[in-house]
């Protein structure tokens, strides 16, 4: 983004690096900075369409205020915007699973839901999975002990992704492979098709399935799940 | 992407009065295929109206049908008890359907309304009648390996996508709407259309209609005996090439019941009622099932490189048939075992 360029502001945080993205359309915002999102109704033929949208978004425990381009993702906020570079862009269209993040402990492509509409979601990223501590979840210590990676570039995703599994395998959602959905219970096949929507180029699979089992043994402890996804 | 304003409703009444009178607005959903086609530069909606909030419960009435919210998840409706017990084949369609992710996301109502997959529809640099009136469709002489065997026109020769719409066409369920012309409710096999020479057209809807809810028959035998099987090019979240989804109720040894839906076939999911009339009263054998499919099937018109279909969903027809009404595949026949479908 040209430096001056009234796109956008964040409050409380410092914009950094903004490669033209769909939130930085390169034209100038046509409504003034500030305007609210849009409620009341339907456009009037002889004023411009307010295009953008002041709102918060409150993602890893902390408010974010945004004042941004309604095109924006969720995805090129994170990354663009607030400088949550975690979540990788894969394929910005909903088929590789690299941009998964949490909408209220649900699993979810941040590149196809537009920021504006993510108001009022509890948003996670792999940067809020680590307790305050700086212990990792136990998703991410099972991908290094089992190596479930190679260039690392799908694992946000991946992990983001195995995390939600465990709470919907603990909620006892079933799969397509479930043979008896009144007991749910982890197994390759499970994971395999579980995390289907998650694509790894170098092919870490046979590391990645392992080491997601492995996190389903160490927090098996608390089994039952948070009830995120019955919500 | 072009600019567009934004807008959430609060209420029903509210996100029609918010379309009605802009030509230029849509309603946003869990925006798994909207936001995709807006990128594409497919849809270019000047005004979004995000309906995902609106209330998003499952509800079974006294006579025990289920009243579906359009806004319920995909994930929340194929995890649901009533579901996976009364109406299986609906549970396992959905779960056949995406990812974890994208059902996360994805709406009841928004899975009806999702676009075809025809790579000449999701390409604005090529023709397409569907997205372009008149430009012409390459698919016939293109690409059309995953396109439709089945009631296609000159005009078009795309499939419908979702797998939900199958099963539900096999569950007679409704499908619950409002908008500026009143209320409606639209039988699920009725609610798409077949191209013929509108192919923009892919349901009965008007601008500014909102799909507020899908209703279930209470579960009966039927709908508890059903089930849905789906081949794709790997094991999980791919298109159909071609699915299935059947239920059957048979009495010492005839068939009471019966209903036969193929999906990945058509412009909207196949009813095949010419196979599901021979079916009914007659023997529930593997022999009389592929009869009565090939009967169906006798009026596909596949294309050079999208023929395989045509053997590919009868297979699964007949071999789900078997399954759901306990009978044995007859001896060589390719329904057995050898339909990919991979469960």
């Amino acid at each position: 983004m040209a430096a001056g360029r009234s796109q956008a502001y964040v409050r409380g945080v410092t914009p950094t690096h903004s490669p033209a993205t769909a939130a930085d359309p390169g034209r100038s915002p046509t409504a003034p900075s500030g305007a609210s999102s849009d409620t009341s109704g339907r456009s009037d033929a002889a004023t411009a369409a307010v295009t953008r949208s002041a709102y918060r978004l409150r993602i890893n425990g902390t408010e974010h205020e945004l004042d941004l381009d309604n095109r924006a993702s969720l995805l090129d906020v994170l990354r663009d915007r607030l400088d949550l570079t975690g979540s990788k862009k894969g394929c910005d269209h909903g088929q590789c699973g690299a941009c998964t993040v949490l909408l209220d402990g649900r699993r979810a492509n941040s590149c196809l839901v537009l920021a504006v509409a993510a108001q009022g979601r509890e948003i996670t990223t792999v940067e809020g999975l680590a307790g305050a501590d700086g212990e990792l979840h136990p998703v991410q210590q099972a991908f290094l002990d089992h190596d479930a990676y190679q260039c690392g570039y799908c694992t946000p995703g991946q992990i983001c992704s195995a995390v939600a599994v465990l709470d919907e395998v603990a909620n006892g959602w079933p799969s397509a492979v479930t043979r008896d959905p009144d007991a749910v219970e982890l197994d390759r096949a499970e994971v395999r098709e579980r995390m289907a929507g998650n694509i790894c180029r170098c092919g870490a699979y046979a590391n990645i399935v392992p080491a997601v089992l492995e996190a389903q043994r160490l927090t098996a402890g608390a089994a039952g799940g948070d009830g995120a996804v019955t919500r | 992407m072009r600019e567009f304003a934004y807008g959430s409703a609060e209420s029903v009444e509210q996100a029609v009065a918010m379309l009605d009178g802009d030509p230029d607005a849509m309603f946003l959903g869990g925006g798994t295929n909207l936001v995709d086609l807006m990128r594409l530069g497919v849809a270019t909606p000047g005004r979004l109206v995000d309906i995902s909030r609106l209330p998003a419960t499952v509800e079974q009435n006294e006579d025990g049908a289920l009243r579906i919210g359009a806004a319920v998840r995909n994930s929340d409706l194929a995890a649901d008890p009533r579901v996976r017990r009364g109406y299986p084949v609906l549970s396992e369609a959905l779960l056949a359907g995406a990812s974890g992710q994208l059902r996360n996301l994805a709406t009841s109502g928004g899975n009806l309304l999702q676009r075809t997959r025809c790579l000449y529809f999701q390409d604005v640099t090529k023709p397409c009648n569907k997205r372009e009136p008149g430009s012409g469709c390459p698919a016939r002489e293109g690409l059309h390996r995953d396109l439709a065997v089945l009631g296609h026109s000159e005009a078009c020769i795309a499939t419908h996508p979702s797998d939900m719409a199958v099963a539900l066409t096999a569950l007679d369920a409704h499908v619950v709407v409002t908008g500026p012309a009143g209320p409606g409710r639209i039988p699920m096999d009725e609610f798409h259309r077949l191209p013929g020479d509108d192919p923009t057209r892919d349901t009965v809807l008007r601008h500014g209609d909102l799909i507020t809810a899908i209703e279930l028959p209470a579960p009966s035998e039927l709908s508890r005996n059903s089930g849905y099987r789906k081949a794709r090019d790997r094991a999980s979240f791919a298109f159909a090439i071609g699915s299935v989804a059947t239920a059957i109720t048979v009495v010492d040894g005839t068939v009471t019941d019966v209903r036969v839906v193929l999906g990945a076939v058509a412009h909207k999911p196949w009813r095949a009622r010419v196979a599901e009339q021979a079916i009914i009263g007659g023997p529930a054998s593997a022999h009389a099932f592929e009869a009565a499919l090939d009967l169906e099937l006798s009026a596909a018109q596949p294309f050079p490189d999208n023929a395989f279909k045509v053997p590919l969903v009868r297979n699964l027809a007949v071999g789900q048939l078997c399954r759901l009404a306990g009978v044995e595949m007859s001896v060589g026949s390719v329904g057995a075992g050898t339909d990919g479908a991979g469960r």
